[in-house]
């Protein structure tokens, strides 16, 4: 099955830092025509229905009109380049290969919002991204793009690169917001909500890569055009990272709403050396894990979640025959301890109390009750953690024991004796 | 958190240059993790108590600040570590792509366990979740540069390649 290059259109076609190509491209069209008009962008990112592509899938016309609506001498809009999530390369593709995108997604941004500075937060473990985005900011900064009196408007929009240091819960976006102001990355709690207090209090948008990279091309061609790729619910595109047991792995632009058969099949040429396919994990490290039986699911936010997966940001890791579902489980658990940044009790003991019970099962010596006590734990963890991560982190569990419940048997008797 | 810091003393011209780097963000706490980062680049990859004092000083900003974020981020270490860090991502994409016996190949190839450096201070082994290029799983990372996907058999190559570059310096 062809690709549906809207996101990746110039990848490969134009050099990554030229200005020059990326307007020949047609690039930029959408800040003119934002600045011609800056009062009906939030409208048209309303009516174009593009929902965050970071894993939440937050409506961002919305997002935006709380910023909007909110007065203050100073906004801010943020890039979020963290891209921490286990089995998500998809914004890395984006930056190396048309970082303009990105930029024009921002200035939009700030221009429909009334916000002059721009931050884009880059993991660390990207640093070979930054000669790029470096070149290509000064390049749009000359262009008049990006900086003092875009395309002499009378309007400054400056963007500024941070870096991470590895953390993953610096994805978050008030941890992130923690981490620019040079402090630990811990949550913060909400409300109140970042569009309207966020970077040093002030009303900020932060959306994810992927996101931003779709608004240019929004304003440009309009939301009608948008609206007809995708699904009702989910219109656009999605980018869909495929690893694990796969032949081909990497990073296809499809529109919402492609089947995960199709994905794993046509795609990713399924697994290699001729092995079954025994389970995917959907949504990436924090996602749930399903039956390879369940493969034939449309992929966007509501069909997924109806089938109980999890678009996410669009990864899928193939699990085949020869793996023990329990081994992957254990893994991710750990990297849930590893992650957490203990600033609330229930993700930073109850991640611990997962691996415990999840070992139990894996060496065989769990004891009656011990499921119940588990699955209890997962999900008061869901319902009392402050942030995402710890909200999230005991979905692959809990899919792997309603999906593989032949793998979470009690082998021993009552006193733990095998 | 200072007791945790070794107390183990850096170049002095590496220290003047990590003074000149804080000192032009003087009472800017917000680029404290970027001084960091550069620091300690220029300090045997790690952050050790006198680069911390050196850095809260010129910054002003208050020691414990500056410890507080080393403590918290992946990539800033206590202990010095060798010229080039091998970092082996773990998370589940390279996990299931047989990341563990990549692991032992380094391991054996450089003498040391995970954690370790070796004694001559060229390489320090580590692991370390996700890196972003989970199609190339299992991948790893060594310095800014990744390579994947890796067997056992290519570490060894790996390893000697960048043996021969410090020859050739
Ligand atoms: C633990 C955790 C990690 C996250 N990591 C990322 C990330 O790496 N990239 C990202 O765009 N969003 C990440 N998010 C989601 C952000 O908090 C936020 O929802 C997103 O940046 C909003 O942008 P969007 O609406 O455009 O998706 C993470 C959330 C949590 C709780
Ligand atoms: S849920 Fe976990 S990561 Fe989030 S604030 Fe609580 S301890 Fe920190
Ligand atoms: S899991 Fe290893 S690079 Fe993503």
């Amino acid at each position: 099955m062809e690709e549906t290059r809207i996101l990746l259109k110039n990848l490969g076609k134009v050099k990554p830092a030229s200005s020059a190509d990326y307007v020949a491209a047609g690039g930029y069209n959408g800040l003119k025509k934002a600045i011609a008009n800056p009062e009906a962008i939030v409208d048209i990112m309303k009516d174009s229905g593009l929902r965050g592509r970071g894993g939440a899938g937050f409506p961002v016309g919305l997002k935006w009109s709380f910023t909007k609506g909110t007065p203050s001498d100073q906004k801010y809009i943020i890039c979020n380049a963290d891209e921490g999530e286990p089995g998500t390369n998809k914004d890395r593709i984006l930056m190396a290969g048309d970082p303009h995108s990105m930029f024009e997604g921002m200035a939009i941004a700030g221009v429909a919002v009334g916000a002059t500075k721009g931050f884009i937060y880059l993991r660390a473990e990207y640093p070979y991204l930054l000669p790029i985005l470096n070149d290509a900011l000064k390049d749009a900064e000359s262009a008049g793009f990006i900086g003092k009196n875009i395309l002499d408007s009378g309007l400054d929009f400056d963007i500024e690169i941070r870096s991470g240091a590895g953390a993953y819960i610096c994805g978050d976006e008030t941890a992130l917001m923690e981490s620019i102001e040079g402090k630990r990355g811990e949550p913060r709690y909400k409300p109140p909500f970042p569009g309207v207090s966020g970077l040093w209090g002030k009303p900020t948008i932060i959306n994810n890569v992927e996101t931003l990279c779709n608004v240019p091309q929004i304003i440009d061609k309009g939301a009608k055009w948008f609206r007809s790729i995708g699904t009702e619910s989910c219109p656009g595109t999605k980018l869909f990272t495929l690893s694990g047991n796969i032949n081909n792995p990497g990073v296809y632009e499809f529109p919402m709403g492609v089947n995960m058969r199709t994905l794993f099949e046509e795609v990713g040429g399924g697994c290699p050396g001729g092995k079954k396919l025994y389970a995917v994990q959907t949504g990436g490290a924090s996602g749930a894990i399903i039956n390879a039986k369940m493969l034939d699911m449309p992929m966007d936010i509501e069909c997924c979640a109806k089938a109980g997966a999890v678009l996410g940001a669009g990864d899928l890791m193939f699990i085949d025959e020869s793996i023990d579902i329990i081994n992957v489980v254990e893994n991710l658990i750990e990297f849930f301890i590893e992650e957490s940044c203990g600033k609330c009790t229930p993700c930073r003991e109850g991640n611990t109390r997962l691996l415990e019970f999840v070992k139990k099962f894996k060496e065989g010596t769990a004891i009656e009750g011990d499921l119940k006590r588990l699955i209890e734990i997962g999900s008061f963890m869901q319902i009392s953690s402050l942030c995402g991560l710890g909200q999230a982190s005991p979905i692959p569990v809990l899919s792997a024991i309603k999906n593989f419940p032949e793998k979470f048997i009690v082998k021993s008797d009552e006193r733990g004796q095998s | 958190m200072t007791e945790n810091i070794s107390n183990c003393c850096t170049d002095k011209t590496a220290l003047d240059k990590i003074a000149a780097i804080a000192k032009t963000w003087k009472g800017r706490k917000d680029m404290l993790i970027e001084v960091l980062l550069q620091a300690q680049k220029l300090a045997d990859n790690a952050i050790t108590e006198d680069v911390a004092e050196i850095i809260a000083k010129e910054m002003g900003i208050p020691l414990s600040t500056v410890c507080n974020a080393i403590s918290f981020y992946a990539m800033f270490s206590t202990e010095k570590r060798g010229k080039y860090i091998i970092r082996m991502c773990k998370s589940a994409p390279c996990h299931i792509k047989g990341a563990e016996a990549v692991m032992q190949a380094f391991e054996k190839a450089l003498d040391i366990s995970c954690g370790g450096t070796t004694s001559d201070g060229l390489f320090t082994l580590e692991t370390c979740e996700c890196i972003g290029v989970c199609d190339r799983a299992p991948a790893v990372m060594i310095n800014d540069e990744v390579y994947g996907p890796l067997t056992p058999e290519e570490v060894i190559k790996i390893v000697a390649d960048y043996r021969q570059r410090r020859e050739e310096k």
